[in-house]
């Protein structure tokens, strides 16, 4: 029997992905286990692993395919010395059969692949209601390709969705995959087009977004649009954190163990959030979510965009493996190898930027999250100690707040927590 | 001192710029046209609606010259061109009237005289009363182009004429030739031979009207040399020259061999230059090509609030394509979101006799693409109303993306062709596929019917042939 490959969900929200690149072809005998396709998520290339030993009769998705649906039939694989020809015209009728539910809106995408994905239920209501303008021949295409027709953008008459809007054309901005927010309906994101932009003769190149960076543009656009952000700012002295830092990292030494001021922030951040449950909370429209674990993102800049690996329970971690994992998930974030669970999820992000000098900065929320802490650059100020004027190392840290969910005022204990921790910081070695 | 500071200044009053006029003016936009000679422009003054009047009486005279085909007998028939043409400046000055009229309806403020920009959002124009200046936001360039000539002989307007003096012909040319084988050249072709004449059409490429399917040209060409009509395609004319009773011309041939032959008149036909000299287009640095303005899809050019629209910018060069651009120009002056214009969905029309109307490509150029074709081809001879009207020459062609079932284009030519094009028009800017096509039920007897069975020819499933 022929054997259908089809896209992968690799994360539990992932609805679309691109096949970015073949590492076999039609011919190829193929073992379980094997390498066959690399796969661009909205956050990170994945590797697609064969499961059933064959042949790779047929692929029916080329490389390079924007917005494959998880569940498209990508390749056929046969059975050892199987007739590859009877599997070719097999997969044909399958793949429209797959494809044809995905046309009429309102229905959820098929799901063929692992993963029930309780969070991302609410994706679903986006599709419902409005009639989707499409021309025949458009929606004929989208039918053939799997495409959803609910997640593109029309550009002929009306919003009408013509042919040109599923070639990848600049105008087709999908509205990309669902929110692994509760509470954001996912809402499509008014993404500008190129055609937005004027063309005033200036000298100019314009490249297609990549999967991350429509992803990045469609998730701060929906943050600043949907939480209504307060911040916080205070100012705090790092003499006694980094004097520990100092101590801590020569006994670790010997471990090959060194650690960031960084890590010990994700530390204090995650303490603090324990000790202000109000602070560690999403919003979702109906319901309030109270986490009991203080799963800590940590911005991470890559080539191309930025991604937030997640200290997981990182309240409940000591600074040294807080460190360890940190550093590998750095490494990997940067080959564009992490993988989905390893930065989708978080209950706060902490972002830093005084590696560059920056002194003090407001960063957007990551929705769902309540709230995001932006550290500025530690730096010598003039700083009033026992009410004399004397040289302390300072640094100002901003918390952003989700204000349909935290109070000012338990945003303000937040950092005021906070700031104790990282100045009293035994605290974050008990 | 009167206000002449307006929303939009639109220069030239073609079908692309009155009709961009009356949009803005329905958007509530403060508008003024400008124009030098007539409103309507060389469409409805010296083109398309005058030509078409010319070759109704030809038509008609046609008819009457084969009324024994019909059972009818017609005696002492006879062409009076002095009639003829004066019907046609009759038509012409009845839309002219027509434009003026909408102008006023709409409160649109003529200014006539030459327009020049002196500025971004700057124009002047030198009137009989004058010279004044007007302000505006934005400006639409919409200034046309007149005919190429011959660089070794300019027309006369006695002897070698333009499709202008060919309009008001100072006598019924007798042998007629007719440089250059698009639209123009061959309407006026079949007009003059229609009315009596002697013509003989010189195309320089290897077919007559090379922008359309191959094999229209051919069917048009054994249709034309039916009628008695020299065509001398893969020629060119070497030299011309006025004479006291005509015009000699030298032409080389297909074969490469030079003759020198004599006729009463020339008509040279052999493209258009866009008139963009004296509107002061260098000095806002304004980018062309090949002497056409560059354009964005919304007509933008590469200064801010300045646009252009129909002949002056790129081909297609039809007045339809410049109505259509008005609207899209107007529409995002105002800030509305207008979709851009696919070229592939503009049609074209010739009305020779028989006539020609496609749109989209052609076969060859599908092909050329990398399209997998299904092309289909239906005869007008298996076509019932098509026999009764006793104009049974001519065939639909349709080309289809066999992958998708996409139209890619339609091509015919008969009898009202240029009548029913818009449906396969209609059905390619929605983008129906064939099945909607197939599904679709066409009335009976009617040439329309051709249309269905051309997309069933595609798909090899004709059921009257």
């Amino acid at each position: 029997m022929p054997i259908e490959l089809k896209m992968p969900a690799l994360s539990p929200t992932m609805e679309e992905g691109t096949l970015a690149k073949w590492l076999v072809k039609e011919g190829d005998t193929v073992q379980s286990g094997d390498l066959l396709a690399e796969i661009e998520t909205d956050k990170a290339t994945m590797e697609y692993e064969a499961i059933d030993d064959g042949v790779i009769a047929q692929i029916l998705i080329p490389a390079g395919t924007d917005n494959v649906k998880v569940g498209t039939v990508i390749a056929v694989i046969t059975g050892e010395g199987e007739d590859a020809g009877t599997a070719k015209a097999a997969p044909a009728p399958a793949a429209k059969a797959e494809a044809a539910p995905a046309a009429p809106a309102p229905t959820p995408a098929p799901a063929a692949a692992p993963a029930p994905a309780p969070a991302a239920a609410p994706a679903a209501l986006a599709a419902s209601g409005d009639r989707i303008k499409a021309s025949p021949l458009a929606k004929r295409l989208a039918a053939s390709q799997g495409i959803d027709l609910s997640t593109l953008t029309g550009t002929g008459p009306g919003g009408r969705i013509v042919k040109a809007d599923l070639e990848g054309a600049p105008t087709a901005a999908p509205a990309a995959t669902a929110s692994a927010s509760p509470a954001a309906p996912a809402a499509s994101a008014p993404i500008m087009t190129s055609e937005a932009i004027p063309d005033f003769g200036i000298p100019h190149e314009d490249t297609k977004l990549s999967g991350m960076r429509k992803t990045i543009a469609r998730r701060l656009t929906e943050s600043m649009q949907q939480s209504p952000h307060i911040y916080l700012t205070v100012d705090i002295r790092l003499d006694a954190l980094l004097k520990l830092r100092g101590e801590l990292n020569a006994s670790l030494e010997s471990r090959g163990v060194k650690l960031s001021v960084n890590d010990m922030l994700i530390k204090a951040l995650a303490v603090a959030l324990e000790r202000v449950p109000a602070c560690n909370v999403s919003f979702g429209g109906d319901v309030m979510r109270q986490y009991s674990r203080a799963d800590i993102s940590v911005a991470v800049s890559i080539p191309g965009g930025l991604i937030t690996p997640i200290i997981t329970d990182a309240g409940g971690k000591s600074m040294s493996k807080i460190s360890t994992e940190m550093g590998e998930l750095a490494a990997k974030a940067k080959e564009g190898k992490l993988q989905p669970a390893e930065y989708q999820g978080g209950t706060a992000s902490i972002s830093n930027m005084g590696m560059m000098g920056i002194k003090q900065f407001t960063a957007v929320i990551n929705p769902p999250q309540g709230m995001i802490m932006a550290i500025g650059a530690g730096e010598k100020r003039p700083y009033v100690v026992d009410d004399a004027l004397a040289i302390a190392t300072v640094m100002s840290a901003t918390g952003s707040f989700d204000h349909r969910a935290i109070d000012g005022a338990d945003g303000a204990l937040l950092m005021k927590t906070f700031k104790e921790l990282v100045e009293n910081p035994l605290g974050l070695v008990a | 001192m009167a206000d002449t500071n307006y929303d939009l200044i639109v220069l030239g009053s073609g079908p692309g710029g009155y009709v961009a006029a009356i949009r803005a003016a329905q958007l509530g936009l403060k508008t003024a046209i400008v124009e030098r000679e007539l409103l309507g422009g060389i469409c409805l003054n010296w083109g398309c609606i005058p030509t078409k009047a010319l070759l109704r009486s030809a038509e008609i005279y046609h008819y009457m010259q084969n009324a024994g085909a019909y059972g009818l007998k017609a005696a002492e028939i006879s062409a009076d061109i002095d009639a003829v043409v004066k019907r046609s400046r009759g038509v012409a000055k009845q839309l002219n009237q027509g434009v003026t009229h909408l102008m006023k309806k709409h409160k649109i403020t003529v200014h006539m005289g030459e327009g020049k920009l002196t500025a971004p959002g700057k124009l002047e124009v030198k009137g009989e009363k004058g010279t004044e200046t007007l302000t505006a936001k934005n400006i639409i360039v919409a200034t046309g182009a007149r005919a190429r000539d011959l660089p070794f002989a300019p027309a006369d307007g006695k002897r070698i004429w333009t499709y202008r003096h060919a309009l008001v012909p100072p006598e019924m040319p007798k042998k007629l030739l007719v440089i250059g084988s698009g639209a123009i050249g061959i309407e006026f072709a079949s007009f003059y031979k229609d009315m009596g004449a002697e013509v003989t059409v010189v195309e320089m490429l290897d077919r007559v009207v090379p922008v359309e399917d191959a094999d229209i040209s051919a069917f048009l060409e054994k249709s034309l040399k039916k009628q008695g009509m020299t065509i001398l395609t893969g020629a060119g004319v070497e030299e011309l020259k006025a004479t006291a009773t005509g015009v000699s011309a030298k032409i080389k041939t297909k074969d490469g061999k030079t003759e020198t032959s004599e006729f009463s008149h020339a008509i040279v036909a052999i493209g258009i230059v866009p008139n963009t000299e004296n509107i002061g287009l260098e000095a806002l640095g304004v980018k062309t090509t090949k002497g056409h303005i560059d354009t964005d899809a919304m007509c933008r050019t590469n200064v801010p609030g300045l646009w252009a629209i129909g002949d002056v910018t790129a081909p297609p060069w039809l007045a339809h394509k410049a109505m259509h651009e008005s609207v899209i120009a107007v529409e995002a002056i105002a800030g509305n979101h207008p979709h851009a214009m696919d070229v592939r969905n503009i049609p074209g029309c010739t009305y020779c006799r028989p006539q020609i109307a496609s749109v989209g490509l052609t076969e060859a150029k599908a092909k050329e693409l990398g399209y997998e074709v299904k092309a289909g081809t239906f005869p007008f001879m298996g076509n019932g109303k098509a026999i009764a009207l006793g104009e049974a020459e001519g065939f639909t062609k349709t080309v289809f993306d066999a992958k998708t079932g996409e139209l890619l284009g339609a091509h015919m030519i008969g009898a009202e062709v240029t009548e029913l094009i818009q449906g396969y028009t209609i059905g390619k800017t929605a983008e129906l596929v064939e099945d909607d096509f197939i599904g679709t039920v066409f009335p009976h007897p009617t040439l329309s019917e051709t249309m269905h069975e051309g997309v069933l020819a595609a798909f090899g499933r004709p059921l009257h042939i």
